[in-house]
């Protein structure tokens, strides 16, 4: 199970991927949308794939409430549990 | 009881489109609702779209793509013994669209229509593929024809800047060879998209990304199985053009490597059932698919339904 910061540094990698996002900038107040640019679309994305990482299920209704990455990192965290 | 037992195959000959003369760019729209070029590019990939005029019909653009599917295939309308029509935007329901294409056309063929919403014209595709294998039909014509402009709601801007008019056609003729690869079809029951109480269409557009991006690509795989067709042999892959990021998200995960992919959405818009008729038709025009050469097509949408097969281009 990984821990806070390997979960950080898990979507990191994959917003790199997704939407080119500067590892760097992916710290726990950062907005998806109105600080790393993240659209939309590029969120189900991000979503998929942390799913397929971390192997949890992130269903559409929750996604919307996952507006910074400190949301998505406690959100991972206690799915895990 | 006795039944024919056929050694007959569908294999498409011909395709026709017609586009309303109306083009509508993002920046027309612009001015109605509150987005911009470079948000509907980067979201949906269209750069403009066609809108019919006040006259244009299901029907009437039906018939328009069809002259030309005819007289590229050597066929005569009388030839048609069977006629599908695929829409979900047709507003009479009796008589079909198909009867009154038929009325237009002067001819007196079975008369199908089809609504799957943008999954239409593979759903049909295959049905005039069946009809010729059981010996029910010899020459049929496949229309896939969309007026979503009746249904958009102006003011909507999730939705106004991704729908359009238009049609295809396609002539599909008893061979002595497969041109029509086993049909992979079915649904994920959904009201993801709809029909509001107004009679708009909507669609909760991150619910059907998803499932377009992660549910569709194993569908295109399987239905290359199916035909004994690996996807880096493909031509051409011809998806329902809902969404420029949801064709390539999943043609990349299909590893269609040597196939030109359709774009049509990018001067077209979203035309539903009207979508994969229509970028055929224009790619094989523009001469970008070798005649025998086999294409994907992938039909999805609304319901939500989807329906595939493999095809050799005319």
């Amino acid at each position: 199970m990984a821990s806070r910061d390997e979960i950080r540094t898990g979507l990191a990698e994959i917003l790199e991927e997704i939407a080119d996002v500067a590892p760097d900038d992916v710290q726990d107040d950062k907005a998806f949308i109105d600080d790393l640019d993240v659209d939309s679309l590029s969120m189900v994305e991000v979503v998929v794939a942390a799913e397929e990482k971390f192997n949890i299920k992130i269903p559409d209704d929750d996604v919307q409430n996952l507006r910074t990455v400190g949301d998505a990192v406690s959100y991972i965290d206690k799915a895990q549990a | 009881m006795q039944v024919v037992q056929t050694q007959s195959y569908g294999r498409i000959v011909a395709l026709g489109h017609y586009q309303p003369a109306r083009v509508v760019t993002n920046d027309e729209l612009s001015q109605r609702v509150d987005t911009n070029d470079a948000w509907i590019r980067d979201r949906v990939g269209i750069v403009s779209r066609r809108i019919a005029g006040p006259e244009e019909t299901v029907v009437s653009m039906g018939v328009a793509a069809a002259p030309k599917a005819l007289a590229a295939a050597g066929l005569a309308p009388t030839d048609i013994d069977t006629l599908i029509v695929a829409s979900c935007t047709d507003l009479i329901p009796i008589p079909n669209a198909s009867a009154r294409v038929a009325i237009e056309l002067g001819i007196k063929p079975a008369a199908i229509d089809i609504n799957t919403a943008c999954s239409g014209f593979s759903y049909a595709l295959a049905a005039a593929d069946h009809a010729i294998r059981a010996g029910a039909s010899r020459n049929v014509l496949v229309i896939g024809s969309e007026k979503l402009s009746d249904v958009i709601d102006w003011e909507d801007r999730s939705t106004c800047i991704i729908f359009a008019d238009g049609a295809g056609a396609a002539v599909v003729t008893a061979s002595d060879t497969p041109g029509i690869g086993p049909v992979s079809w079915g649904s994920e029951p959904s009201t993801m998209i709809g029909m509001t109480e107004r009679n708009h269409i909507y669609q909760e557009g991150q619910s059907v990304f998803r499932w377009a991006t992660t549910g569709l690509a194993p569908i295109a795989k399987e239905i290359c199985e199916r035909a004994g067709v690996q996807p880096s042999e493909l031509a051409a892959f011809v998806p329902h053009q809902a969404n420029l990021r949801i064709i390539e998200s999943v043609a990349r995960k299909l590893g269609a490597a040597n196939a030109v992919i359709a774009r049509d959405i990018v001067e077209s818009g979203n035309t539903s059932a009207a979508s994969i008729p229509m970028a055929l038709s224009k790619m094989i025009e523009r001469g970008e698919i070798p005649s025998g050469a086999p294409v994907l097509l992938l039909g999805f949408g609304g319901g939500l339904t989807y329906a595939g097969q493999v095809v050799l281009s005319p």
